[in-house]
């Protein structure tokens, strides 16, 4: 039992300073490539998440999840500019399962959001992202390298992704 | 030797690694109002949940593992978790064609009613399959899809028959990819079938019924098939699913031996700002396990899909309706419009309303024949025409929400609800009558500007069965992007026992750095669902400390 617990602390520790290491040598991260679906229920590979070498934001939400839906209704509001000053595209990939996925398109639409919605019914996009909660959001920039991810929605939070965006566009480093 | 480094340094350098790690620790007390006493905490006041999961990613191969450690499981969680090691690992292969993965596996055939293999950490569910998963995708539009293996349950390993193996194959077709003439169509179809058995040895059982003992014949493989179909034309979406089970008789539907059958409808028409949708579904003895003597949240093979809406305010999900998968049907309908900025009604900021509604009742079982009751074991059980309705309310709900913005800094998302909670049925309490409850949220964000936003929740439950009435509130301070705080209360002011009118606070505070988040709370919490600092989770009722660290890499 004692060993099974410092493994575990060990691993985790592993894990954290992983995390936290800013090893600049290191490779760029690139979407991993999933089948997941369109909402028309077509399967659509992640590979296909491109922008013509512009920025490209992923967000992970889920109907049931209000943070979620807080984050995209405040960058909905600005959207329009966004996509204005730096042609920025944004993918908001639905977790919902089972459950809840029909109710995906309706709610979308009933909101009057413009982002390309897919479905990761099986939470495989999820997984292989490293994504443990909802909301997730990544910015990818123009070669489909993943250079700033964050966890959770906090009020405010959509100024710094723009932010980020801009920096892609520019081809600043992004820390 | 050269060749040899070359490729291990490539096996390591041009590889992809991701994983993510959480853990859940808390340091309960006791609390006498709320009936956690010395004996409930078990001599352990410290718990913990973590998991860690690494998957690697190196041209067409993947491989990932996932570590996880109960030490000893957070109160809620069942203590069969106890214990640590690797009950998840996966080695994977996939080109174009073709996708085999050994090991564990989750997946899902269409909405899950023939089978559906998921993980819920905070749920503590796991019914991953461990075996064989290949997919096949011959040309474009066709995904076939076959497993074979058994399910996950605690840390009990597969032997002596202790439960079945599952096997399963579906076809999954887009009519537009594979004919040509439907390539262009405004009509898109997509189609599937499966079918799936699971094999449990044991011919025959000893069962008592009253004052005799019975030997049933048992059927040691039990099948469950179903097709499906989606329509989707302009904005308009229709989506049916069915399926049939063979004789199943098991603990769930105590060993009768009537088929089952489930159905789902899904008809939705949206465009921009406004959506309709209306969902109906018929379950009809479709509990489907691989241990047939299981009662308990695990192995279930299939997945019923819920109609009515899953809440995440804590007022509006107190009586949360669980499907009944000995037999229910059920009717849903929501609406949503979005006025749009600038116009009369809208005003500047515009205006988004949705009205739902949701009903589940029984459906009608009459007796097989004038000699045996409704439900006796070892008989068929039941005799019920398709798409019966019973006079049983299971669930009712409707709800009006109405989101606006105010200005730039100010926004409100407001709710009322009305709920009907069959406790008896839902929760296994005969004597408990129907619970009626009206719910009342006001949910207010101010952007005092870029760095800080104050939110509040108000919250009131007003009925008058079972505890009585009670208030909710909540304040959340965010200071972006790293910083949360939070204060809140749920008050069961209205409980006609004076000495449970209690409150449950909480006080939480937390930080994010990029991909990972640490929240520290104090205070009782009231099982349920809850919302804070960007994220939403379930949590079981507890008094005490907690600690949550999450990360990703």
């Amino acid at each position: 039992m004692k060993k099974a617990s410092l493994l575990f602390i060990f691993l985790s520790a592993l894990v954290i300073t992983f995390a936290q290491s800013e090893d600049a040598s290191a490779k760029r991260k690139t979407i991993p490539q999933v089948n997941i679906k369109d909402v028309y229920g077509n399967v659509f590979s992640t590979t296909d998440i491109s922008n013509d070498g512009k920025p490209v934001i992923i967000d992970f939400w889920a109907t049931w999840c209000s943070p979620c839906k807080r984050e995209l209704n405040a960058i909905a509001d600005v959207y329009d500019d966004w996509v204005k000053e730096t042609g920025v595209k944004l993918y908001a990939v639905s977790v919902d399962n089972a459950r809840s996925t029909l109710n995906v398109k309706p709610y979308v639409d009933g909101k009057g959001w413009e982002y390309t919605v897919l479905l990761d019914q099986n939470s495989d996009f999820m997984r292989a992202m490293g994504v443990p909660l909802v909301p997730m959001t990544f910015v990818v920039n123009g070669k489909g390298e993943i250079v700033w991810s964050h966890s959770t929605f906090a009020e405010g939070g959509e100024f710094t992704i723009i932010d980020i965006v801009r920096k892609v566009i520019k081809g600043e480093e992004i820390k | 030797m050269f060749p040899c480094r070359l490729a291990a340094q490539d096996f390591l350098k041009n590889a992809q690694v991701t994983g993510s790690f959480q853990a859940d620790a808390a340091l309960y007390q006791t609390d006498a109002a709320m009936g956690i006493t010395s004996q409930s905490l078990n001599g352990q006041p410290i718990r913990i949940n973590g998991y860690t999961e690494v998957n690697y990613e190196y041209k067409s191969f993947y491989a990932g593992l996932r570590f996880e450690a109960y030490l000893p499981p957070l109160m809620g969680y069942d203590p069969q978790y106890q214990g640590a090691g690797v009950p998840y690992w996966y080695v994977k292969y996939k080109n174009d064609l073709l996708e085999i993965t050994a090991g564990n596996f989750y997946e899902q055939f269409a909405q899950g009613m023939t089978f559906r293999t998921y993980q819920d950490w905070t749920l503590g569910y796991d019914n991953s399959m461990r075996g064989l998963r290949v997919k096949f995708m011959p040309s474009k539009g066709i995904t076939l899809t076959g497993v074979y293996g058994f399910q996950r349950t605690f840390w009990i390993p597969y032997q002596n028959n202790n439960r079945g193996i599952v096997k399963g194959i579906d076809g999954d077709f887009n009519l537009n990819d594979i004919f040509n003439a439907l390539a262009n169509t405004k009509l898109k179809i997509t189609l599937g079938g499966s079918f799936v058995s699971d094999y449990q040895a044991g011919k025959t059982m000893i069962y008592p019924v009253g004052d005799k003992v019975y030997t049933f014949n048992l059927p040691e493989n039990v099948a469950c098939y179903g097709g499906r179909l989606n329509l989707n034309y302009a904005g308009v979406n229709f989506y049916s699913e069915y399926a049939h089970k063979i004789n199943d008789p098991s603990q769930m539907n105590v060993y009768i031996y009537k088929p089952g059958n489930s159905i789902l409808f899904d008809l939705s028409y949206s465009r921009k700002n406004f959506s309709v949708e209306v969902k109906s579904k018929w379950i009809d003895n479709f509990s489907y396990k691989s241990n047939r003597s299981y009662t308990i949240n695990g192995l279930d093979i299939n997945y019923l899909p819920a109609i009515n809406k899953e809440h995440t305010y804590a007022l509006a999900s107190m009586y949360p309706y669980a499907t009944q998968t000995t037999g229910e049907v059920g009717i849903a309908a929501g609406v949503m419009y979005t006025i749009p900025k600038n116009t009369k009604l809208g005003g500047k900021n515009g205006l988004t309303i949705a009205v739902d509604f949701s009903q589940v009742n029984s459906i009608k079982k009459t007796p097989v024949n004038d000699t045996t009751p409704i439900g006796q074991s070892g008989t068929l059980g039941y005799a019920t025409n398709f798409y019966s309705v019973g006079s049983e309310v299971y669930w009712q709900e409707t709800q009006v929400e109405i989101s606006k913005k105010f200005g730039k800094k100010v926004k409100g998302i407001f709710d009322y609800l009305y709920q009907t909670y069959n406790k008896a049925v839902v929760q296994g309490h005969p004597e408990d009558p129907l619970i009626y409850s009206q719910i009342g949220i006001a949910d207010v964000t101010f952007n005092v500007n870029k760095k800080l936003s104050l939110r509040w929740e108000l919250q009131g439950l007003w009925t008058k069965q079972d505890n009585g009435n009670w208030a909710a509130g909540l304040m959340e301070i965010t200071i972006s992007p790293k910083w949360f705080f939070s204060v809140s209360d749920q008050w069961n002011y209205g409980n006609s026992d004076a000495g449970k009118q209690l409150h449950y606070y909480n006080v939480a505070a937390g930080f994010v750095y990029n991909t990972s988040r640490i929240q520290l709370s104090y205070g009782r919490q009231r099982e349920g669902i809850i919302c804070v600092g960007g994220v939403c989770r379930y949590v079981p009722q507890s008094s005490g400390l907690t600690l949550t660290v999450t990360s990703s890499f």
